[in-house]
Order: structure tokens, then C-alpha cells, then sequence
């Protein structure tokens, strides 16, 4: 299992990209931590998700 | 102009208030704040008046009659670029403050350039894709800075929603997260102060050594 803002998912061995393109996000209004750091978004593509990771996608809304 | 009191006076007054120790080191910090609107401008003036020694002010947008509501500029600045009419309204304030202005967009390629100096990194933007774009490139590239951002301040939700999160060791954001302007909602002066103090008091407990939101 991967938690990603907190649930419990399973994607293990999935790419963060894989998992992106799954959902909703636009992906120029986000930043992703995974376990304590950013990923660049250049890596998006390589990383793969792995058991036990702890990732959060920080959606950006506009107002300012 | 009218009389002031001197450097030496108003710093006794500062250092009176948060102690010699801590308001040296706000005197000695240097922040940069990307984006001088409702966010970015009323950041400035709360950080001004804490003494912070030096503010990098960034956004290459003129002040407009749709801004007066929620940001701190006067009717008779509109037409002129906020990084110069915010630096006017600081010195007022804060007479002594160091301010560096950028009347620049920022952009992948420049925000090393721009903000290389700073200590800590306020990120002020209006537009989703500016934000996400200044917190990738400054926790990419730049890995010793503190980076404090927002997300989700407009409308006529609660006070009490907008927040402070860590999100990683040098990446804070502040707001609800949720409410988005282009829900046509507005923005409103006092929810998008309440996230720009979040964001300034993020800034001076940091500078304070105090790490958790």
C-alpha cells in the first residue's frame, strides 16, 4: 500500500505519472512530497511508487 | 516631510518589544515575497514592522482600482508598478527597511537569479500555476531556503479553516486549500490578511527557531 493524502491506496510499482494520470489533477497546479521531499517534476515519469511510501499532492487553488 | 525618530530609536523600540537576541535576528534576515497583491503586499507590511532588516519584492503587475479592497495600496498609486508603490508605503511604515524591488514576472529561469539572497521565500502568487511553479522551482533548486506558500484564502468561509501546514522540513503552506477565486467567490480583505499573517508569522517562528506551525 501507497498513502497518498492520507488513504491507504494500491499502487505499489505504479510511476507517480501512472498514478497522476489517474486522477484529476492538473499537473501544473501541483507539487508532490513523497516521504519528506519534493519530486521534481522532470521525475514524475521514474519514480516508482513504492510499499510503505507516505506522498502527498499539494493542489494549488488560485486567489491571492 | 515631517520629523521621524532616528534608526537607533526605533530599533530600541523593536528590540524592547521581541527582545535584543531574536530582533537581531530579524534585522539581519532577508525575505523575499513573490507576488505584492492581497497576499504579498500585506506580508510586506507585517514583516516591515517587525523589523525585518531586508524585503526582495517581486511582481511585475501595476496597481490597479479593482486591487484597493484587500491590498495595501492608496487611490492615488493606481497606474504605478507595486513594487514601487509598495516600497513607498514601507518606507512610511518602517523608514529604515532595506527593500530591493523586481518589477519582473517570475520564471523557472530567473527565480534563482532573483532569489538567491533571500533567507526565507513568501510565495504571494494570485494564479494556481504561478504557485505550483514557484514551489517546484525553489524546493528544486534552491534547498536551502524556507519557502512559505498559500493556498485557498478566498470567499466568506470561516476565519478559522485558514491554517499552517509543514509540508516538508522547509516548506510551509498556509490557507484552506480549498477555496479557489475561480469559484467566483471573491476575495475579501480580512480572510486574505488572515493567510498573509499566517504566512508572516510562519516567517518570524522560523527566524525564531521555532519550526512547527
Amino acid at each position: 500500500m501507497v498513502k497518498i493524502n492520507g488513504e491507504p491506496l494500491d499502487m505499489a510499482g505504479k510511476t507517480l505519472a501512472e498514478y497522476l494520470a489517474s486522477t484529476k489533477y492538473d499537473p501544473m497546479r501541483i507539487a508532490v512530497e513523497c516521504n519528506g521531499e519534493i519530486v521534481p517534476k522532470a521525475k514524475y515519469g521514474e519514480t516508482v511508487l513504492q510499499e510503505g511510501d507516505v506522498i502527498e499532492v499539494v493542489n494549488f487553488v488560485g486567489g491571492g | 516631510m515631517r520629523c521621524i525618530p532616528s534608526k537607533e530609536d526605533m530599533q530600541r523600540e523593536l528590540e524592547a518589544r521581541h527582545g535584543k537576541d531574536l530582533q537581531q535576528k530579524f534585522t539581519n534576515s532577508t525575505v523575499a515575497i513573490c507576488g505584492l497583491g492581497g497576499l504579498g503586499s500585506n506580508i510586506a507590511v507585517s514583516l516591515a514592522r517587525a523589523g525585518i532588516g531586508k524585503l526582495i519584492l517581486v511582481d511585475f503587475d501595476k496597481v490597479d482600482i479593482s486591487n484597493l479592497h484587500r491590498q495595501q495600496y492608496k487611490a492615488d498609486q493606481i497606474g504605478r508598478f507595486k513594487t514601487e508603490a509598495l516600497a513607498e508605503n514601507l518606507r512610511e511604515i518602517a523608514p529604515y527597511i532595506k527593500v530591493e524591488t523586481h518589477a519582473v514576472a517570475v520564471t523557472e529561469e530567473n527565480l534563482e537569479e532573483l532569489l538567491s539572497e533571500a533567507d526565507l521565500i513568501c510565495e504571494a502568487f494570485d494564479r494556481a500555476e504561478a504557485k505550483a511553479m514557484l514551489v517546484n522551482g525553489v524546493l528544486e533548486k534552491l534547498h536551502t531556503k524556507y519557502l512559505i506558500a498559500a493556498s485557498g484564502m478566498a470567499g466568506l468561509g470561516s476565519a478559522n479553516s485558514i491554517q499552517t501546514r509543514r509540508i516538508t522540513n522547509r516548506f510551509y503552506l498556509c490557507g484552506d486549500g480549498i477555496s479557489d477565486v475561480a469559484d467566483n467567490i471573491g476575495l475579501v480583505a480580512p480572510r486574505v490578511m488572515l493567510c498573509a499573517a499566517h504566512q508572516a508569522h510562519m516567517v518570524l517562528r522560523i527566524l525564531s527557531g521555532n519550526f512547527e506551525p
